[in-house]
């Protein structure tokens, strides 16, 4: 993005995918241990306040996942794709399965995550990995 | 507690009709809701509607006070915005409002425009139901979300494309007769299975079609009804509203629908009746897999039962438990905002003998309609008797 086409950013959410580019991923913790992701003030499970930033496991795995044939305008290019939920323990993520053909994705996939970019709009996509 | 009389419903037809407005549809509906319903306009006491995109669609925010005009309706107006389940939690509020004495007459309902976006545009409109940073910008579609979901049952409970396709079946088969449907044909399994995918494992016939509409539905205290003589026969007499958190991923459960559980719970508790007594009803299958989902949620069928139950005949017309005799979302169509109210009229219909399907459920004297928004972040469930 050039700097005369400003576009906003979202605070927490881009400060997370610029953490996992630099492999340093993380998640919120609260006291009680629930796990979940930014951009976030309170522990949705509980209601504790005070966040922690911790390190999120390095790999996870696919829990579900499906093929895209007929996408939003935003991915038109990149249609058929796989997008799955993975399980990283503490919180679970939904991405794009980039580095392996759509066919081959399968349940029990262990994942890594791995920042990409959108074929038709060049914007940030976050996406998993084959381990 | 009062019940709450269903005095009268309009329905537009469900189907593509780009060039009409919102407030054209909605009068469309409201005018035949009063029609059946032989309260005048003047008795209504608030307006409370149900729009997803109006935004998007046409350009049109603040929907209530516009929609009230295009109803000749003078009252204050609300709009309801909860995704696919607007209109329902809109009749939910309508409902709670009539019971405790602040109002005699309502008018509740909804509206969508939704062809004029074409395929890509109400594709896009739909996704801003799902969390846009975490899965909006993954590439997640609406589609693609219940087919996590589906992916997720097969793996859990099992079942297979093909049972699926069954539920796409009867649901077009169900609609056959009723005018007000978008799709008046019937399909085969083979169909199912051979059209083109959308998200694996969910094709084209796995999924409603985009449509324009407006349902409208009048509703009076018991009080009121008695008082002006209305045949009102049926009643609102459960209400329950479930909640869940907005992504997916973030749930406890990716094959199953707590939200809706939780809704049919308090309205089943609410209404005084057990899943038992559920003699038929209209549930929220913008999908295949989401009809599994709801009717295991509202605990008609026990969990991982749901997936079979069209295949093996249980859910059909002439089943034990018919679930969506109107043709449902699938076939009879999906105008978002619309669809909550829609149910309601369908079960009323069915069960004041008005439904083309009434004969399927003669002796029924409770039905229940089941409107979920998002990928069920959002449920409400309404229980309709004849109480007369």
């Amino acid at each position: 993005m050039s700097e005369t086409d400003s576009e906003t950013r979202d605070a927490g959410f881009d400060e997370w995918l610029d953490a996992a580019e630099e492999d340093r991923a993380y998640y919120l913790a609260c006291p009680n241990d629930h796990g979940s992701l930014p951009p976030r003030r309170v522990c949705p499970d509980c209601g504790a306040t005070e966040l922690e930033e911790l390190e999120l496991p390095e790999s996870g795995e696919i829990q579900t996942f499906t093929v895209t044939h007929v996408p939003t305008p935003a991915f038109e290019e990149d249609a058929p794709y796989a997008t799955a939920i993975a399980n990283f323990g503490p919180v679970r993520i939904t991405g794009q399965v980039v580095g392996i053909g759509p066919a081959d994705v399968e349940t029990g996939l262990e994942v890594e995550l791995e920042v990409t970019v959108s074929e038709t709009t060049g914007e940030r996509v976050l996406g998993f990995s084959p381990v | 507690m009062s019940d709450v009389r269903v005095a009268g419903v309009g329905l537009t037809p469900f189907g593509n009709a780009p060039e009409r407005t919102s407030r054209d549809l909605f009068g469309e509906a409201s005018i035949a809701a009063f029609e059946d319903s032989g309260v005048p306009r003047d008795d209504v006491d608030a307006l409370l509607y149900g729009n997803f995109m109006g935004e998007l669609s046409e350009h049109q925010g603040h929907h209530g006070p516009l929609m009230a005009e295009a109803a000749g309706v003078r009252a204050p107006a609300t709009r309801y915005e909860s995704a696919c389940a607007s209109s329902g939690t809109a009749v939910r509020d309508a409902v709670m409002r009539l019971r405790n004495g602040e109002d005699d007459v309502i008018l509740v309902g909804g509206a969508e425009r939704m062809t004029n976006l074409g395929t890509a545009g109400a594709t896009e409109a739909l996704a801003i139901a799902a969390d846009d940073l975490w899965e909006v910008r993954a590439g997640m579609t609406f589609p693609g979300a219940y087919a996590l979901m589906a992916q997720a049952y097969f793996d859990e409970y099992g079942g297979e494309h093909e049972d699926l396709a069954h539920i796409a079946v009867k649901n077009h088969e169900n609609a056959l007769n009723n005018e007000k449907a978008q799709y008046q044909s019937a399909i085969e399994v083979s169909d199912v299975l051979e059209a083109p995918q959308v998200s694996s494992p969910l094709g084209l016939y796995d999924s409603c079609p985009i449509s324009d509409g407006a349902a409208a539905v009048v509703l009076t205290s018991e009080e009121y009804a008695e008082e002006h003589g209305l045949e009102a026969p049926v009643s609102i007499s459960g209400t329950g509203q479930g909640g869940d958190r907005m992504a997916l991923h973030d749930r406890e459960y990716l094959a199953r629908s707590p939200a809706a559980r939780e809704a049919g719970e308090e309205a089943y508790a609410d209404a005084g009746v057990e899943s038992a007594d559920v003699d038929f009803a209209e549930v929220h299958d913008c999908f295949t897999i989401a009809e599994v989902l709801a009717i295991e949620s509202l605990d008609l069928f026990p969990i991982g039962e749901g997936i079979s139950a069209a295949r093996d005949g249980r859910t059909t017309a002439d089943g034990e438990t018919p679930i969506n005799l109107s043709g449902g979302l699938k076939a009879k169509g999906h105008p978002v905002g619309a669809t909550g109210a829609s149910q309601i009229a369908e079960v009323t219909k069915l069960l004041s003998g008005n439904h083309p399907n009434s004969e399927f459920v003669e002796d029924a004297t409770t039905g229940v309609a089941h409107n979920a928004g998002g990928t069920v972040a959002s449920a409400t469930v309404h229980v309709l008797e004849v109480s007369e």
